[in-house]
């Protein structure tokens, strides 16, 4: 049986492991590859590598970490952030990532997708959603919010978007839920489960989680497929360990 | 021991380099005849379709060169599925070493395709591969095809119905999941491959 996987997720600036408010007060937590090891020693069973690099105008980013811990880690990772053409995804998957996730740059191009897809197979492709609910009760897409200063929304609905993406070629969908990141008050059931709804590919739940149960939550019932987080992991609040052995107690397959 | 990897043009060529270099094994990536015959160990990885993948191996002239090898073969991912007569995936002719067909696979309302994830490996029957499972092993798959049971199968792995997750056939062994990228059980499954 398939099990339910736990997925931190590692801030990249410059090739060091940051934490803080994103692009600005960034403090360096540690070396990439102890940290990427450290939660594989935990029994992580993937990561994510979210690289906020700021891209200078038509340059590309150093990505020689990606090889690094590539060389080190023997769990799956994915990069995310700055990914806008598949010579960038050639880049980073050649040197060893398994997986791309793209966000804003599919919002600005959609095709980009198709062209990951067919380029790598859709295994290889990971579509970020950042979702809000607007006032009038739907959900809808924002863009551009690793920078506050330029985040908008748009008008495309979120479960029309899950459902584009998907028939362009995603392979896997990651959900971030603006509403609950951050608060640490649980991830945002109710517009998962309308997701997973519509999702035929794999779902991963991001933003809100802060307590054992709120991983139980999106398992059993919003039936994610993966949960992602950052602050609860990166703390120490919650090891993956006990939450693995907690969640095993209440029924959730997960990987020994 | 001379170790190579086929450059068969897959994304986790590196991973799985690194895979053997964690082992203490410098494997060289080629693609020619001459160098994958004159190998202890040959390993073929792959990711992505088949039809491409096939398209590459008879582009290096390896189709036969792989078919009729004699020491121990490994494929992995979509180099084990290509060690089979045929995917329905563009409905590719394959390697023909083991009589059997990839298919697609179903899926099912919570058994979502992509099958991505770790998930059990099921010991069928008794296999050089065999030897290293443990009860509890589990491995990291990304695959949307997938091979059937059959005698071939040493172990097996269940996602809406069960599929092949280790095969062997005389020298050629596969592996449906990535071991480079399973930790501890991938690590033991490549190092009992070596001993070979």
């Amino acid at each position: 049986m398939l099990t339910r996987r736990l997925i931190p997720c590692l801030d990249v600036k410059d090739g060091k492991v940051v934490k803080g408010v994103r692009f600005r007060d960034h403090v360096v937590m540690g070396d990439i590859e102890e940290l990427a090891l450290a939660y594989r020693e935990q029994g992580a069973d993937e990561l994510v590598f979210y690289d906020i690099t700021a891209s200078p105008e038509g340059r590309r980013v150093d990505r020689a970490w990606v090889d690094r811990v590539a060389r080190a880690i023997d769990i799956p990772f994915c990069v995310a952030g700055g990914i806008r053409s598949v010579d960038d995804a050639r880049d980073v998957l050649h040197a060893g990532a398994d997986k791309v996730s793209i966000n804003s740059p599919a919002l600005e191009r959609p095709t980009l997708v198709d062209e990951l897809a067919a380029a790598f197979g859709v295994q290889c492709v990971v579509v970020g959603i950042d979702s809000l609910r607007d006032d009038d009760g739907q959900w809808r897409v924002r863009q551009y919010t690793g920078d506050p200063s330029r985040t908008r929304a748009l008008a495309r609905r979120t479960l029309d978007w899950v459902r584009e993406a998907q028939s362009r070629g995603a392979g896997e969908i990651v959900l971030n839920c603006m509403g609950s990141d951050g608060v640490r008050e649980g991830y945002d059931i109710e517009q998962l489960a309308a997701v997973r709804d519509v999702c035929d590919v794999p779902l991963v739940a991001s933003g809100g989680a802060g307590a054992p149960q709120h991983f139980a939550d999106a398992f059993a019932r919003a039936d994610v497929d993966g949960a992602l987080a950052a602050t609860v992991f990166h703390s120490g609040a919650i090891a993956i360990p006990d939450l693995k052995a907690f969640l095993r107690a209440q029924g959730v397959a997960v990987r020994p | 021991m001379s170790v190579v990897l086929v450059d068969g043009g897959g994304t986790n060529l590196g991973s799985v380099r690194y895979a053997l270099q964690r082992l203490g094994v410098d494997a060289s990536l080629v693609a020619d005849a001459a160098s994958v015959r004159a190998a202890d160990h040959v390993i073929l990885p792959g990711v992505g379709a088949a039809a491409p993948g096939m398209a590459r191996l008879q582009e290096l002239g390896l189709v036969e060169t792989l078919r009729s090898l004699t020491q121990p073969v490994l494929g992995v991912c979509l180099g084990m599925q290509l060690l089979f007569d045929a995917s329905d995936e563009s409905d590719t002719a394959c390697l023909g070493v083991i009589a059997a067909r990839v298919a697609r696979m179903a899926g099912a309302p919570g058994a979502r395709v992509p099958h991505m994830g770790w998930n059990a490996l099921v010991r069928e029957r008794d296999g050089a591969l065999a030897d290293a499972l443990r009860p509890g092993d589990h491995a990291y798959f990304v695959h949307g095809y997938a091979a059937p049971l059959g005698p071939w199968t040493v172990a097996s792995a269940d996602h809406a119905g069960r599929f092949s997750a280790i095969v062997q056939q005389g020298n050629f062994h596969g592996m449906q999941f990535h071991p480079e990228r399973s930790a501890a059980v991938g690590a033991r499954l490549l190092k009992r491959f070596l001993e070979l």
